[in-house]
Formats: structure tokens, C-alpha cells, sequence
């Protein structure tokens, strides 16, 4: 089915179905229940769960591909949404031309630092992506604040031309698809249960879906199977007649693409940019969730941008005072133990969780959460893995 | 010509901070060919051993001062410090004054065991696996280590003086024959500049001239062969992370001062780090110091009024945007040596 083979569609179908059930999926809690803060069907962060999908779905077809390992991704993320900004300040708030300009414009510009930076490879390549990430960002901050508006960003003004909605001008402008605005929100409530529906989360929801199914087709084809080929041994390769150059640039500037759209769509859902955007540890987040979620695989790094967004969300919201509730039931001085020993990784660190976890996945689960459940997998089988996963995980011949 | 002295001079202390970190990233790349993405975070590290000490030796105790009374006409309490009861009030303020250049004897030790604790612990089951692994790896404990300052210390910087002595500036101009106050320059960039040269001759004598120094040398040109001639290089490298450690270390001790310290100082100057070890060579150590002062005076240059009249947020990008130029036009970086990270 269209153009997948049997197990990819499955795959697709999955992806499909959990994403435009996710309102109900990730609100399994009553409202007034304790556990309700656990949470994580509110459009907010459901949005960020799949923007930050396409994001890492799109750094996974470069580094999962071709192990060409960047450190400056947030730029094409931060150009992106700038263009998709201006579309919005000088068009229409639409999200259609803003988003279709913020891939254009990413991928402009990924060819550009692409065609520099792939002229090295290994450690100095990801150091020259890093240059030019760091550059944009001071650039942004200082220099382009004419376009960019330095430290304090770009909003929509309602003095804006907007030439092809000027008849909306004076109403305060809010991203839209053809009216329907994307901050707009159903509740249904049931029982005890809240479930919200979101029009902006749908919206970057079909785009993934979208994006999800163009990466599977990158990952079968043979254009894919070149890509592979760089990482397992770019030198085979080369004595074998071929150029990788064309291949692996290709590989940068689809991945630009995506970052461009995922800063676009996050332009759309919260109409706002700022420079910090695209600093660099922007760009190592996305490292975090490709390597977490299980880099080389397809549904890998979507896992890797929910469980990262999910934890910078819901852990960073418990506070001592939850953890005292929770701990309840033990004898005072154990519970002062208890919580004395667990404050640290919650709240405000969870940035150490978060390090420490991905510490254990790199040492001790270098495929991540995908290998991770594998091997559970396996376990219960009690069958070893086969070599051919179904996932299109490859290991490098040496 | 005033400018340009200052400029050149204003360069020195940040090039000299550039060069102390990058000799310790390429001290590591060289000898375990790891690359080490923590090594900020030991510099981080090193600026809150000052820290800590100086909050050691300023631990306090209350006493009741008889001749002194607080605004109810109790007898005031005072804090006093133990090293007061220990070695009198005058040596004792001297102390307290004097903590941050304390603290490189205090950091010395602290920073060698964290090195080799992070080496034998950690980076030593990751030589096998690619370079990528090893970024991600120290990546991660870059964080960990970050998180658990920031748990302890706090988010904010914490200001760390320097010993009163050293607080004016000095007058270079007046001293060179230009009008006074022309060319001033603090003194703890003077000392902090002095430190860096110091430290980096004794890295270069203890590798040049000690037999010790000879055989991890030989080790970085061919770790097999020394280890065919039944040496234990593994011991001697695992030694030289720990004193690439401190070399970061000391470098944030003495930073202190000049600006002061937070839990994310380290990737701040990490990220700069690592493009003066390209520039200067991956893995030459001369290039790695040459690169740390040329960038760091390029910087200065470049935040001159008059080039950014002509190219506005030069200072800003200038060092990557050498870099890049470097990169492309001579790959191996100013000083590198064939053969290494060529793939």
C-alpha cells in the first residue's frame, strides 16, 4: 500500500492511529485524580511531541543514514521558523505559505552550509556544522535584528501589510488554515476524563504522518540503501566508482528540510521566534532524542522526542511537596530519606535524569529504546533476534 | 599603535584561557584519541574548586562580642572564622583574601582524581567504538556533571575576588613611553596570562625533558610498539587525562576572577575549544596553544570599534568563521600532523 511493503505499512497504520488517538492515549488519568499531572494530552505539549518528531525524524535520515554526526541542526530549525514569521507578518497567517516557504528557505540554506561543511567528515565535520549553527545564531542575535528582531524575536503585529488578508486587519492576528485557527480547541469530557482536541495538533500531526511516510521511503529506497553505504565504508565505496558526495549532501538537505518544516509548524502553532532557538544545545536535543529513542531506525526518534519532551514537561513539574504526597505512607524519617534521595532528579534537575539516562542508553544500549524493546521482545520469544529488523537497523561492516 | 597593543593585549587572557583548555582537549586526543566533549565541565569544575575552598575557609562561627551591642542592647553576636582562631586575625583575613590562588593547590589534587576516575571509570570502554559514540558518551556526563554543580551551587554566578593586591590595573603605556592611562590593563589578567604561560612550559618541559614524558610521547607517535617493548602505556595515559584534567582545571581556578563562574561556563567555552583545536591541528599541542592566542586575539581585534564600523557583529563570529576558512583551506588545521582523524 502506497508503495510499502507489508510491514512498513503496518508500521505507517500504527504511527497513524496513536497520533490521532494521542488525545485520549496520553490522558489516561481523570482530571482530579493525583495522578492527573501525569498527563500529557494538552495541546501544548502534543504539539511539541510530534514538531519535535519531524525535527529528529529528519536528523535521524542524516546521522541514522549516513553517521555523518551534526551539531548544528537548531539553525535550519531557527531559519525555518524565521521564514515561515515573515510569511506570516508580509502574506497571510495562513500556516500554508509559511510552512511550504520555512522547507524552501531551510533548504536553501542547508545546501549552502551542506556543500562547506561535507567537505570534511567525522569529528570535523560535526564541529564545522557547529561553526556555522553558532555563527547563525550570533548573527541573529546582533547583526540581522532588522530581521530576525535580536533579543526580543518576532510576533505577528497587527500593523503588519498581510497583503492577502488585509481585510483581517485590526482583529488580532492568529494563525489560521483557511479560518480555522490553530490555537482553537473541543473538550470532551467523559466521566472523570478531559480529553481536549487541538486543530494545531492535528495539523502537525498529519504533517508527520506525512513526513513519517516520506522517511520510510527514503529509508527503502535505493537512494537510502546509498546512504547506508556511506556509513558502513564511505572508502568501499569510493573504489567501487562512486561519488558519495552527491548522496550525502542530498541526505543534508532533506534533513535541513525537515527542521525547516518542524520551525515552521512551531512558528504556526505558537506564533512567536526567538535566536535562542537555534543555540546549540537546541541542536544537541535533537542528538539527545535520536540517540535515546534509537538512531538508525524509523520510529526510533520519535520515541526519543516524546520521552524527552514528556520528561521536560511532567518531571519538571514535580515539586517537594508532590513527592511528600507520594511518600506518604512511610515512617517519617525513612520518607525524609526517601525524598531527600529523589529531589535531585526531579523539578528543576531533571536535566541530570535526562543525562544520566542517556549516559546508560549510549554505554549500555548503543540502539536505544527501539533495541531496548527488542531485546524484551526477544526475551519473551525465546528466540533469538533475527539480523533482518524489521526496522532497517544496520550495523557497519568493518 | 595604542590600540593595537591593547587589543593584542586584551586578547592574551581569554586566548590564554582558549589555550589551556584546548591543550588539556588535545592532551586527551592525542595520547586515548578520545575526544572529550566533559572537557569544559572540568574547567567548570576547576572555577568551583575556588569556589568551594573559599567557602571552606571562610566557615564561620558565632561568638558573643561582650564590648558590642546590637540595636536591643544585647551583646552582639559576631561571626568569626576558624582560621581567625587558628592563626590570628591578620594571617587569617590574608587567608581568605588570598582563597582563589589557594585553591590551585586545593584544586590540583581534586582535579588528577577526577581525571583518572573519569578515565578508568568511563572513557576507558569506549576506545573501541567510534568517535561519534565517544562524543555522545562525554556529551552525556558533560550534563551530569553540569546538573550536579547546578543542584549544589545554585544557577547564578558566584562572584570569587581576587586577592585586594591585585585589584587596580597597571599602566603599560606610561611604562612604554605612550601617555598615561592609555594602555591599562588589570592585574589578574597580567597574572592570570603569566599562570597560563607557566603552566603551559611545564606541560611542554614534563613531556620534553622527563623520561616519563618521552615515553607517552612515543605512545601517541605508536601505542603498539611501546607496549611490544613491555611498557604499560595504559597507565602512563590514564595519568596524562588526569593531568590534562587539571591543566582545565587550573584554567578555571584562576578564571574566577575574571568572570564568575556558573554552572554553564564550561559549554560556553567548550564550544570555542574545540574550534581552536581544529584550527590549531587536531592533536599537535603547539597548534592547539598557537590557535588558542592567534583566536583569541583575533576576537579582541575584532570588537574594535572602528572594524565594526565597517563589519558590524565581526566580534561575534570571527573565530568560526576562521575556522571554516581553516578547515577548508588547509584541512589538517595549522600545525596538524598527517595521519590523524583523517577519516
Amino acid at each position: 500500500m502506497f508503495g510499502l511493503e507489508a510491514k512498513d505499512f503496518r508500521l505507517l497504520l500504527l504511527v497513524t492511529l496513536l497520533t490521532m488517538a494521542a488525545p485520549f492515549i496520553l490522558n489516561p488519568f481523570p482530571v482530579d485524580s493525583g495522578m492527573a499531572q501525569f498527563n500529557a494530552g494538552y495541546p501544548d505539549l502534543m504539539q511539541r511531541f510530534v514538531i519535535f518528531g519531524i525535527f529528529a525524524i529528519g536528523f535521524n535520515i542524516l546521522f541514522g543514514l549516513t553517521g555523518y554526526l551534526s551539531f548544528g541542526h537548531a539553525a535550519f530549525l531557527g531559519v525555518g521558523s524565521y521564514a515561515a514569521m515573515w510569511m506570516m507578518k508580509l502574506l497571510t497567517m495562513n500556516v500554508i505559505p509559511g510552512i511550504v516557504v520555512s522547507v524552501i528557505v531551510a533548504g536553501i540554506f542547508s545546501l549552502a552550509v551542506g556543500w562547506i561543511s561535507l567537505r570534511r567528515s567525522g569529528i570535523y565535520f560535526s564541529i564545522l556544522t557547529l561553526a556555522f549553527a553558532q555563527m547563525s545564531y550570533s548573527l541573529a542575535y546582533s547583526v540581522l535584528t532588522p530581521i530576525t528582531g535580536g533579543e526580543t524575536g518576532l510576533q505577528p503585529k497587527v500593523t503588519d501589510p498581510r497583503i492577502l488578508d488585509a481585510a483581517l486587519t485590526g482583529n488580532a492576528p492568529k494563525a489560521n488554515l483557511f479560518g480555522l485557527e490553530m490555537g482553537s480547541s473541543t473538550e470532551l469530557a467523559m466521566g472523570g476524563w478531559v480529553f481536549t482536541f487541538n486543530v494545531g495538533y492535528y495539523v502537525a500531526a498529519v504533517v508527520m504522518i506525512f513526513a513519517f511516510y516520506m522517511s520510510i521511503r527514503i529509508f527503502r529506497s535505493p537512494f537510502g540503501m546509498m546512504l547506508r553505504a556511506v556509513k558502513s565504508n564511505q572508502q568501499r565505496l569510493n573504489y567501487t566508482g562512486l561519488n558519495a558526495k552527491p548522496y550525502t549532501l542530498a541526505a543534508f538537505v532533506i534533513s535541513g528540510m525537515y527542521a525547516g518544516l518542524a520551525g515552521g509548524l512551531m512558528v504556526a502553532m505558537d506564533t512567536q521566534v526567538g535566536a535562542e532557538r537555534m543555540f546549540w544545545t537546541a541542536s544537541g536535543e535533537v542528538v539527545l532524542m535520536s540517540i535515546l529513542g534509537g538512531v538508525g531506525t524509523l520510529i526510533g526518534p520519535v520515541l526519543g522526542a516524546g520521552a524527552i519532551k514528556y520528561m521536560e514537561n511532567i518531571l519538571s513539574k514535580i515539586n517537594k511537596d508532590i513527592l511528600y504526597e507520594w511518600f506518604a505512607f512511610m515512617p517519617d524519617g525513612l520518607q525524609d530519606f526517601v525524598i531527600t534521595l529523589v529531589y535531585p532528579f526531579i523539578g528543576k534537575g531533571w536535566h541530570l535524569t535526562l543525562g544520566l539516562i542517556f549516559m546508560a542508553v549510549v554505554i549500555f544500549l548503543p540502539g536505544g529504546l527501539v533495541e531496548g524493546g527488542q531485546r524484551v521482545a526477544a526475551l519473551f520469544k525465546r528466540k533469538k533476534p533475527s539480523d533482518n529488523t524489521p526496522d532497517g537497523k544496520t550495523t557497519p561492516a568493518e | 599603535m595604542e590600540a593595537i597593543i591593547l587589543q593584542v593585549l586584551n586578547g592574551l587572557d581569554k586566548g590564554s584561557a582558549y589555550a589551556l583548555i584546548a591543550l588539556g582537549l588535545t592532551l586527551i586526543f592525542g595520547t586515548l584519541g578520545v575526544v572529550n566533549f566533559a572537557h569544559g565541565a572540568l574547567f567548570m569544575i576547576g572555577a568551583f574548586c575556588a569556589v568551594t575552598l573559599s567557602r571552606i575557609i571562610s566557615l564561620s562561627h558565632e561568638v558573643v562580642d561582650e564590648t558590642q551591642t546590637d540595636f536591643l542592647g544585647n551583646p552582639l553576636k559576631v561571626d568569626v572564622p576558624y582560621v581567625y582562631d587558628w592563626f590570628g586575625q591578620a594571617t587569617g583575613d590574608a587567608i581568605i583574601d588570598w582563597a582563589v590562588p589557594l585553591s590551585i593547590i586545593f584544586a590540583i589534587p581534586v582535579m588528577v582524581s577526577i581525571g583518572v576516575l573519569m578515565e578508568r571509570g568511563l572513557i576507558k570502554h569506549f576506545y573501541k567504538r567510534p568517535h561519534a559514540d565517544q562524543i555522545l558518551v562525554t556529551f552525556g556526563l558533560a550534563i551530569v556533571l553540569q546538573e550536579i554543580i547546578k543542584y549544589y551551587y545554585g544557577a547564578n554566578p558566584i562572584p570569587t575576588p581576587a586577592p585586594s593586591a591585585f585589584k587596580g590595573s597597571f599602566d603599560f603605556g606610561a611604562m612604554m613611553g605612550f601617555d598615561p592611562n592609555v594602555i591599562i590593563y588589570p592585574y589578574w589578567r597580567i597574572i592570570y596570562f603569566g599562570f597560563a604561560a607557566v603552566i603551559i612550559g611545564a606541560v611542554f618541559a614534563f613531556l620534553q625533558f622527563t623520561t616519563f614524558g618521552m615515553v607517552v610521547r612515543a605512545g601517541m607517535a605508536d601505542r603498539e610498539t611501546v607496549q611490544l617493548l613491555g611498557i604499560n602505556i595504559d597507565r602512563r595515559f590514564t595519568l596524562m587525562f588526569g593531568i590534562a584534567a587539571a591543566v582545565a582545571g587550573l584554567a578555571g581556578v584562576m578564571y574566577t576572577p575574571i568572570n564568575s563562574p556558573n554552572y554553564h561556563m564550561g559549554m560556553d567555552f567548550l564550544v570555542l575549544s574545540f574550534v581552536v583545536v581544529v584550527v590549531g591541528g587536531m592533536g599537535s599541542l603547539p597548534g592547539a596553544v598557537a590557535a588558542g592566542f592567534l583566536l583569541g586575539i583575533l576576537e579582541s581585534f575584532a570588537s574594535m570599534r572602528e572594524v565594526l564600523d565597517v563589519l558590524p557583529g565581526l566580534n561575534q563570529i570571527i573565530i568560526y568563521l576562521v575556522a571554516i576558512i581553516i578547515l577548508l583551506t588547509r584541512p589538517r588545521g595549522l600545525m596538524g600532523r598527517k595521519g590523524v582523524m583523517e577519516d
